[in-house]
């Protein structure tokens, strides 16, 4: 589950990870009221949106064509972005009027873009260095591991490709919690000096506490700034965290926004199925993650492209598979429906009801495509035969999936 | 021959009771797998249902008990890592833990205890593992499986079965099948059960499926280069998922370009794994390859 920016400071300022002072507001004079409380005479405004690359976003409304697909792509041209710098109260009040309401694209929106709801104003601060930090699970040895580079503001991706030798890592044993010479050992290989060392040794252990106490998936601090005082600071922070773990998280789970996420997302998770919306035109309904994934790539080997990934999971029950249906229909790109089981646990012929049951509930308006295997497949394809409803029957994977995009031409 | 379990593996049940538990204890049971007890804190003393199989308060009195060497963990989430733990203190040979969604953090703390024990753990978020006609524990379908030569690992439960499936059809039995699960950390990697294949002499060549995530399949293409002496037909899930993305599985996301199917498949071929771009395709590669 991902969280906005102003959220994830909050979240880091209660585990006394130092980050610059600052509000969220939802309307211009809040934003100049925020300012005002904040006082000082720089401040930044930001766009809150789970998406990164904000500062070199373009905001549909107020961009031409071809500056917003510059944004969406990486490489902005001139143009207001996502995140503004203002020297008076006036222009705070000038900035959050116009990224409030309007729709930020950045490179990893799409093209679609993201509505901004939400600003945060933030004190302006002193930046002598940018760094990055993140913390995250490394796989291959089950540890917690914090990453450092000396190029802050630079996904860490692409430091990873340019210049691995300037990304730093230490491992966590779970036991003993980070030590303050592993930390320092990171802080002497960012180069700091001086006070600027304490201070990250006291970030780094703070960050950490955080991360693990929790639940969190990812942290990542970029940039992490030195200011002109040596202190270390949390410029900007994205957070994510384990939704297996949100059951002892009730104060997490409030800081959801569902807007931030596909609505037909939101619904599949009620009816426990996990479902995530793509872009072409043969609605996929199955059942297991990695068979879900198959069946969209086999798909894509006939030459169609999948709508969604649907795994109703191994025990679906006739309720799931109806969901699953009416999620799947009200996708207008959708031309046809490709339904791959392997009846396990679940037998054919109970699916074979369920799926004859959700189409009776839900209506159907494009070509469905079934391919059943596995146990009592040969019940499940009479029943589906013998019914009222008009099924393509395959006997295969490749044979459904060709079928399917047969039916979308 | 086989890996890991055969007709003499003793396996208990930790929350037997649960609805998963009861209802997979009794398949695994008309399989054949010899399920010599339950364990259910406070429920000690009881018999499981209508099968005589006797209940125990721990993993310890139970192993005690029973001689149990092997136990197939259907705790609920919160309390799965503590059961796996209680495994380990008991030096069970094998934990499969079925239970989906335990947290990563709760798996992260368990580790560096299992890695230092003798007990395996296979799982968690797993279907488990089967030796075709003598011992099946986990939540597979039994009854598409056949004796035989092939080994079986994948990530996925439904997607191993499907190739299960595809070996009957054409004719080739299994000779044991593990699921490792789809989750970041997991007990029993790719390499673990492909050692543990090109040592079986039961085994005469291997079907392995990967999915989108980590770099597990990437250790094990280089695993398979330098050791691997028999054939393997290989086929990675996810080629069209999209990046940042979780598709199911909490380990099956492509991050920042790491962990795609196509970098996966070219590791895969490179260390010479006859590979296959259409999951229908895996049984057919695989009986050409013994013709």
């Amino acid at each position: 589950m991902k969280i906005h920016e102003y959220q994830a400071k909050a979240v880091l300022r209660k585990y006394g990870v130092a980050v610059p002072e600052g509000k969220a507001a939802t309307s211009p004079q809040q934003a100049v009221d925020a300012a005002s409380a904040l006082g000082g005479s720089i401040w930044v405004v930001k766009s809150q949106i789970h998406a990164g690359g904000r500062g070199k976003g373009r905001f549909l409304e107020l961009s031409t064509g071809d500056q917003v697909a510059a944004a969406a792509s990486g490489h902005p041209q001139a143009g207001l972005g996502g995140v503004l710098l203002c020297r008076s109260l006036d222009e705070v009040k000038d900035a959050a009027s116009k990224i409030l309401g309007n729709t930020l694209v950045t490179k990893q929106t799409g093209a679609e873009g993201k509505r901004v709801k939400t600003v945060y104003v933030e004190s302006g601060c002193d930046i002598a260095r940018e760094l990055y930090l993140g913390v995250l699970l490394d796989r291959s040895c089950n540890k917690i591991i914090l990453m450092a580079s000396t190029e802050g503001g630079t996904e860490i991706e692409e430091v990873a490709e340019h210049n691995p030798d300037a990304i730093k890592k230490i491992w966590v044993d779970p036991g003993t919690g980070i030590m303050p010479f592993q930390a320092r050992q990171l802080a002497f290989a960012l180069g700091l000096e001086g006070k600027a060392v304490n201070s990250a040794v006291k970030f780094m252990t703070a960050l950490y506490k955080a991360y693990v106490e929790m639940d969190c998936s990812m942290a990542e601090i970029n940039p992490l700034v030195v200011t002109g005082a040596g202190q270390i600071i949390a410029l900007d922070c994205k957070m994510t965290f384990d939704d297996n773990a949100l059951f002892r998280h009730p104060d997490v789970v409030e800081m959801r926004d569902l807007d931030e996420e596909d609505p037909a997302e939101v619904e599949a998770g009620k009816h426990n199925l996990s479902f995530i919306k793509l872009d072409g035109a043969i609605g996929c309904l199955v059942n297991g993650a990695g068979l879900a994934m198959a069946t969209m790539d086999t798909i894509k080997l006939h030459g169609g492209e999948p709508a969604n990934f649907l795994d109703v999971g191994g025990g679906a029950n006739e309720a799931q598979v109806t969901a699953a249906f009416e999620i799947i229909t009200r996708d207008p790109n959708v031309k046809a429906i490709l339904v791959n089981i392997f009846g396990g646990i679940m037998k054919c012929d109970v699916i074979a009801r369920g799926i004859i049951a959700a189409v009776h509930n839900v209506g159907l308006e494009v070509p469905l495509i079934v391919r059943l295997s596995g146990t009592n497949v040969e019940l499940g394809k009479q029943i589906l035969a013998e019914s009222d409803i008009k099924v393509i029957s395959a006997a295969n994977l490749d044979e459904a999936a060709a079928a399917a995009v047969n039916a979308t031409k | 021959m086989s890996i890991m379990i055969n007709k003499d593996t003793r396996v208990i049940v930790q929350g037997i009771t649960g609805k998963s538990g009861a209802y997979h204890t009794k398949q695994c049971m008309a399989y054949g797998t010899q399920i010599v007890g339950g364990v259910v804190p406070g429920k000690g003393g009881q018999t499981f249902e209508d099968t005589g199989v006797p209940i125990f308060n721990t993993v310890a009195e139970a192993v005690e008990a029973t001689g149990a060497n092997a136990s197939m963990l259907f705790v609920p989430p919160p309390f799965a890592a503590d059961g796996i733990l209680e495994c380990v203190d008991a030096n069970l040979d094998l934990v499969i833990a079925i239970t989906e969604g335990i947290p990563v953090a709760d798996m992260v703390k368990a580790w560096p205890a299992i890695a230092a024990s003798k007990t395996r753990l296979v799982g968690p978020n797993c279907p488990g593992v089967i030796t075709p006609g003598q011992c099946k524990i986990g939540i597979m379908p039994g009854a598409i499986h056949t004796p035989g030569r092939v080994g079986v690992l994948s990530r996925s439960g439904t997607l191993t079965y499907s190739a299960v499936g595809q070996l009957s059809e054409v004719g080739l039995g299994q000779s044991t099948c593990v699921g490792i699960g789809g989750d970041p950390i997991i007990g029993t990697k790719f390499i673990d059960v492909l050692t543990m294949f090109n040592d079986d002499p039961g085994t005469e060549a291997v079907i392995m499926v990967g999915e989108i995530g980590g770099n597990a399949e990437e250790e094990a293409a280089a695993w398979i280069k330098a050791n691997m002496r028999k054939p393997l037909v290989g086929f990675i899930a996810g080629a069209t998922a999209p990046p940042g993305r979780r598709m199911g599985h909490a380990g099956a996301i492509i991050s920042g370009g790491q962990g795609t199917a196509a970098a996966k498949f070219a590791a895969l071929e490179d260390a010479g794994v006859h590979i296959v771009h259409s999951p229908g395709a895996m049984g057919k590669r695989m009986k050409e390859l013994l013709k």
